[in-house]
């Protein structure tokens, strides 16, 4: 069964709508990419899955079980606008958060010394927030976040602000816990960590989903058949090849090599295309071009547009 | 509703534990004893000698004035206008022109003078010639004038409260007044001073964008009411530090010099008083010179003082600052919301301060009359309610005024925490907006 469920979810503000009949479907133990342009609704969908705000129509499950008041102790939040409070010091706001999550004292101190020691920034415990580098903040942040050991995480842009190092380290930590049984549900505009994290997406644009699935079968959906060879000794002429069958799309000579994309028409298969090219060159290297997520994010924001 | 505490104690002991509480903590009683004392000093100080030149055509007052420690009297023998040109020249602060006819028109008596002459001076002199003139009336009557002496009665009425059922009560306007503004500006103090502090709690949560974090765990409501709690707890604490701070004072000062305190204490009583009391101080001190009167004021003072129930006082005092700053602190706590910096919150502000501000307009009204419909509807009115019924409770309020202006203080502090709330959790999470007025109805509206 799917840990979180939104069902037609509708939010209506007075002079627009946020959220049009969403649904998503989040599996359990999966990272889940809620992609979308600027102003599409994902902060308000995220901000109802927090119960921040309530839907005006709609249903949501967690669990099975209906969206209430107690589940916000199952789920962690990780907002995109994030800070602390500057004059406060860095331990006694983890603990001051941790116990809002419903964690007891005792409790909430073991498990932040076991995460300000694998963070390593134990030191900063008796420091002001004001203090400590942005990163660092950050890091803080990211530790209250999980520390109540949330079943569902909500991540918006977690990797704004981070140095490679520390990305590296928050992605690491990320698949961590979902290794650990946690789900995830991951926001941002950068395609190529969807393409690298995420196990199933849902595009939502101008309030509705216009896309739902997993990420490698929305990848092979929209697929051009396309494919890309690199040739080497190339001598031959690539338009008595595309005998109608084929359709050359790209063309580059880099010193010794060739490189092809060449698009197969209906009905022809790729070993066809192998066996027509064979006797002019030697294949180097042979691969079907499957759409980066960056490029279905583009294509299709953009069709919608041209719907309209 | 469990979190609700855990957020009191953070707001709480944050701030608690701030430099600037600490140092208000003890500053305050030291402030607010300054605050009584150097205006009396600066009072005391700039009251430099005041001549005054006696013009009098009949010659009946010559040496009649006596002198005071700030009026000095000159009798000049010239005519009047030769005395208003010499005026400018001879330093004097003033000319008494007396007629000859002064006696049969008392009106006709004219004080010249460049500029206007305070009201001290003034009602001394009136004071003085009317004594003069009454007491050459009542000899030309053929009264002798020790008979005169035997009869003259110093007398201030008594006022006694009813109470039903036989109870009296000694009253005392003057300490009441006193005692009644002071605790009104002090409320009105407490709820901006308290008020603010949640004002700027939410728009701090607001700018940080710590509320996104916190929205997440807790209901804004829980917020709200978890720092509105909070900061009250930490004014309570404040007043209470204050009082025993003030208390250690003035016992410290008492038992390091207990005779000069004392009778700095039968003086300010005198000087602090209405202009009345001034007179009969100069008055005192001429016709009798003698310490009696200071030791009648002195017990006056005391008598005064132990006849004010300090109980229901401070009792009542809790509870308007209570239920007042609760009240307003909603209404800041919304304002906050509703801006993203404290420079924006101005056109919010006006719905706040002008029911405190026109309370303490308000309060000379109600202290003149304050039994009257003003000062009743004023008092029962929750916007109004903790400054004016301070100010009333010194004077004794009926039982019924107090019960109704209670319960629709709490009903006002329900529906403002209710409506307020209904912005707030809306405005907490709107960033680089202006709002309006408009924008606020529309936030009110909107389901949960």
């Amino acid at each position: 069964m799917d840990i979180f469920q939104a069902v037609n979810v509708t939010k209506r503000f007075a002079n627009h709508t946020a959220l049009d009949r969403v649904s998503i479907s989040v599996p359990p133990q999966s990272i889940f990419g809620l992609l979308g342009p600027n102003g599409a609704g994902k902060t308000t969908l995220i901000r109802i899955i927090n119960q921040i705000t309530g839907p005006d129509e709609g249903e949501l499950f967690f669990n099975g079980e209906k969206l209430k008041p107690a589940h916000v102790e199952v789920i962690g939040y990780l907002p995109e606008e994030r800070g602390l409070y500057k004059k406060m010091k860095v331990g006694e706001q983890a603990l001051y958060l941790a116990q809002l999550k419903g964690l007891s004292k005792k409790d909430a101190l073991k498990k932040l010394k076991y995460w300000f020691e694998k963070f390593e920034i134990q030191a900063w415990w008796d420091r002001k927030v004001e203090e400590l580098s942005k990163g660092m903040q950050q890091k803080v942040q990211f530790i209250v976040t999980i520390l109540h050991n949330p079943k569902l995480l909500i991540f918006d842009e977690p990797f704004s602000g981070f140095d490679p190092i520390n990305v590296n380290l928050l992605r690491d930590e990320i698949l961590n816990l979902r290794e650990n049984g946690a789900t995830i549900i991951f926001s941002t505009h950068n395609m190529a960590s969807v393409e690298e994290l995420c196990d199933h997406i849902t595009l939502i644009n101008k309030a509705k989903n216009i896309l739902n699935g997993s990420v490698k079968e929305i990848r092979k959906r929209f697929k051009t058949d396309t494919y890309e060879f690199e040739l080497e000794n190339f001598a031959g002429d690539l338009k008595t090849i595309m005998d109608g069958k084929f359709q050359l799309i790209d063309e580059k000579q880099d010193e010794q090599l060739t490189r092809v994309k060449i698009k197969t028409n209906e009905g022809a298969s790729q070993n066809e295309l192998i066996q027509a090219i064979l006797p002019f060159a030697q294949i180097q290297s042979f691969h079907e071009v499957i759409p980066s997520m960056n490029d279905i994010f583009i294509s299709q924001v953009e069709g919608d547009i041209e719907k309209k | 509703m469990k979190k609700i505490p855990i957020i009191i104690r953070r707001e709480y002991l944050s701030r608690v534990k701030k430099r600037s509480f600490i140092v208000m903590t003890i500053l305050g009683p030291l402030l607010m004893a300054a605050m009584m004392i150097v205006p009396m000093y600066i009072a005391k100080m700039s009251d430099d000698v005041k001549t005054i030149a006696i013009v009098d055509e009949s010659g009946i007052f010559y040496n009649k004035f006596p002198n005071t420690e700030n009026i000095k009297f000159k009798y000049l023998n010239i005519d009047i206008a030769v005395a208003k040109n010499k005026f400018d020249s001879s330093g004097n602060y003033a000319i008494l022109y007396l007629p000859e006819e002064f006696i049969s028109k008392p009106s006709t008596a004219v004080l010249f003078s460049d500029k206007q002459p305070n009201i001290t001076v003034k009602s001394y002199l009136e004071n003085t010639l009317k004594k003069e003139v009454e007491s050459i009336k009542l000899a030309s009557s053929g009264i002798d004038k020790d008979v005169l002496t035997s009869i003259e009665t110093n007398l201030s009425i008594n006022t006694i409260k009813l109470k039903g059922k036989g109870i009296e009560e000694k009253s005392y306007t003057e300490v009441s007044t006193f005692l009644g503004l002071f605790a009104g500006i002090m409320i009105y103090m407490f709820i901006f001073m308290f008020g603010t502090q949640v004002l700027r709690g939410v728009i701090e949560e607001k700018t940080s964008r710590i509320i996104e974090v916190i929205v997440s765990s807790v209901k804004p409501f829980q917020l709200m009411m978890g720092k509105i709690i909070g900061i009250a707890l930490v004014g309570l604490t404040q007043f209470l530090l204050w009082i025993i701070l003030t208390f250690g004072i003035v016992t410290i000062a008492q038992s390091a010099m207990p005779n000069s305190f004392k009778s700095n204490k039968s003086d300010k009583i005198l000087i602090g008083n209405s202009n009345s009391k001034i007179m009969t101080k100069d008055q005192a001190q001429l016709l009798t010179k003698d310490d009696q009167y200071k030791n009648e004021g002195m017990h006056e003072l005391i008598e005064s003082i132990s006849s004010i129930n300090f109980g229901l006082m401070i009792g009542m005092f809790f509870f308007y600052f209570l239920f007042g700053y609760l009240l307003y602190a909603a209404l800041f706590a919304a304002v906050g919301s509703a801006v993203d910096s404290e420079a924006d919150t101005q056109q919010f502000m006006l719905p706040i301060t002008i029911p405190l501000i026109f309370a303490i307009i308000m309060s000379q009204f109600v202290i003149n009359n304050p039994e009257g419909p003003v000062a009743f509807w004023l008092s029962i009115i929750p916007l109004t309610s903790p400054i004016i019924m301070m100010i009333r409770i010194p004077f004794g309020v009926p039982v019924i005024d107090i019960v109704l202006s209670f319960a629709l203080l709490i009903l006002g502090f329900l529906f403002c925490t209710w409506f307020a709330a209904k912005i707030y959790r809306t405005g907490i999470l709107m960033y680089g907006k202006k709002s309006s007025y408009k924008e606020l109805w529309k936030w009110i509206t909107y389901k949960s």
